[in-house]
């Protein structure tokens, strides 16, 4: 098996943005510097989630996602706020070659096979954020973690595939943003539950929490902190039109010292030293 | 000699897929390239780039119902250039799989097969094979990429690869690159004559990728000039 690690870039309006919890979204710079940067450094797809989409309207991630397509030639997927065919077919014409899927799915279970017969199951990915209950079972939440749907998360899982879901990404927003490491457990559940590859997101505050989740048989890592505050903080040390918007102050808070700096050339050779194979790195690196 | 005009490649549009950065690799490469949904472009381009994501019976029913069935037979059958990605290759073959058998574009002889539920270890196997994987010359093959647009490509380089299905090509001599997923081994380029099938997205493997439709329109460059 041949793991793959995904930069998450969440975005709102112009800018990268970075929370916890999906909330608390701080500026960290331009996501086209960012993508730029992955991609360079070998990232094996790229993944924009427009936060705000349902409330900003749509525009702004389109021009984004173009002008990424234009320079970026690795796969790109994109998400937040697609409702329609028409919306997913949009964000594919400007360049996007998957979408991920969670509140119009929830809400309307059948919009997943219509989009799979549309555009193929591998472009559909069903996005499952999963909150931790109290008797040790996971629910799904659509809205970025704000609304609960009363759907046991695994079973959601197992129902989204069978209705023609070609990968799931699974977001645990109790480690999202906090640096504690993936969220095994609910990882772990999921892959075992279906037959199609699953991304996990929430959480990654160290290479090796990187190495861990691809354990439980996750073929995907998807990150953002980890890699994201190391570039913010350089382009703020490095003036230009962006760095009077960035900001940092809450990294010097106590809880943000879980998250670890890396690059995509350390995690990797993490990952190789630890027996497990991913793209070689791309020779200009 | 006088100065040729560059050599134009259409890229089927059939209504399914995402043929825009395809459209995008050509352009990125100097490589003229139209998206077209017309039989006619198909049949007066120097080239044809026939791209696709999902499933094989719809594809089919779309190109038919289109008429780019036939132009697609009429330019493979007088030796255009033509460059199957993905499910695009998989059209190429006489058929399609064992449980939704179902006829392809027949311009190669060949099947196409489903990954099995378990990889030869017994293990899971997760369906689509989604990612990064390495394409290989065969084993036991006189290897040569020569004069195919994997020319500049190291063996073992690594592409990007999304699908369910893989080829079965009948002629095991037009199998000229192959790739292993839970150690199963399976064809992941085809080339016979000036029919070039890839089953990974040669358009999202980064700069090794690039490398393909660069190769593939120099190709297209010097095979404008050696038949003037």
């Amino acid at each position: 098996m041949i793991t793959r690690v995904i930069p998450r870039l969440d975005v709102k309006g112009p800018n990268l943005v970075k929370g916890v919890h999906l909330e608390g979204l701080r500026v960290l710079g331009k996501p086209e510097m960012f993508a730029r940067h992955y991609y360079q450094q070998g990232a094996d797809e790229l993944l924009f989630v427009d936060v705000v989409a349902s409330l900003y309207g749509r525009n702004s991630i389109l021009d984004l996602v173009e002008r990424t397509a234009n320079e970026i030639f690795i796969p790109l997927s994109v998400g937040g706020g697609l409702r329609s065919l028409d919306d997913i077919r949009a964000v594919l014409r400007a360049g996007a070659d998957k979408v991920t899927l969670n509140t119009a799915a929830v809400r309307r279970p059948e919009f997943i096979s219509e989009a799979a017969r549309h555009f193929g199951s591998s472009t559909i990915v069903i996005s499952i954020e999963a909150i931790r209950r109290n008797d040790g079972g996971y629910e799904a939440y659509t809205d970025n973690g704000r609304e609960k749907t009363g759907l046991d998360a695994v079973s959601w899982a197992v129902q989204a595939v069978e209705l023609g879901a070609g990968e799931l990404l699974v977001t645990s927003i109790d480690r999202e943003g906090t640096g504690r490491g993936y969220d095994l457990e609910l990882t772990e559940r999921i892959v075992r539950a279906v037959p199609v590859p699953v991304i996990a997101c929430g959480g990654a505050g160290s290479v090796e929490h990187v190495a861990q989740v691809l354990e439980t048989g996750a073929a995907a890592a998807a990150l953002a902190s980890l890699l994201h505050y190391n570039v913010a903080r350089r382009s703020r040390a490095e003036p230009s039109e962006f760095s009077p918007h960035i900001n940092l102050a809450h990294l010097d808070q106590p809880g943000f010292a879980k998250v670890q700096d890396a690059e995509l050339p350390e995690l990797k050779a993490h990952l190789a030293a630890r027996g497990m194979a991913s793209r070689p790195l791309p020779a200009h690196v | 000699m006088s100065e040729l005009p560059p050599p134009r490649a259409a890229i089927v549009d059939y209504g399914t897929g995402n043929l825009y950065n395809v459209s995008r690799a050509c352009q990125h490469v100097g490589l003229e390239a139209a998206i077209t949904t017309s039989p006619e472009e198909v049949l007066s381009a120097d080239a044809v780039i026939l791209p696709g994501v999902g499933s094989m019976p719809e594809a089919m029913r779309s190109l038919e119902q289109n008429g780019l069935s036939d132009a697609l037979k009429t330019v493979a059958g007088r030796g255009t250039p033509l460059l199957g990605i993905c499910l695009g290759m998989q059209l190429l073959m006489e058929e399609g799989s064992e449980f939704t058998r179902h006829a392809g574009l027949g311009i190669l002889p060949g099947s196409v097969a489903r990954f099995p539920d378990k990889g030869t270890d017994g293990a899971e196997l997760k369906v689509p094979h989604i990612g990064w994987n390495a394409v290989g010359r065969p084993p036991g093959s006189s290897g040569a990429w020569r004069d195919t647009p994997l020319e500049a490509t190291p063996d073992g380089e690594y592409m990007y690869f999304v699908h369910s299905y893989h080829v079965v090509p009948a002629n095991t001599e037009s199998v000229v690159g192959v790739s292993r997923y839970g150690g199963i081994e399976f064809c992941s380029v085809v080339s016979a004559g000036a029919v070039f099938g890839c089953q990974f997205h040669p358009e999202r493997s980064g700069s090794q990728g690039l490398r393909i439709y660069r190769e593939f329109s120099r190709l297209l460059v010097s095979r404008q000039h050696s038949s003037f």
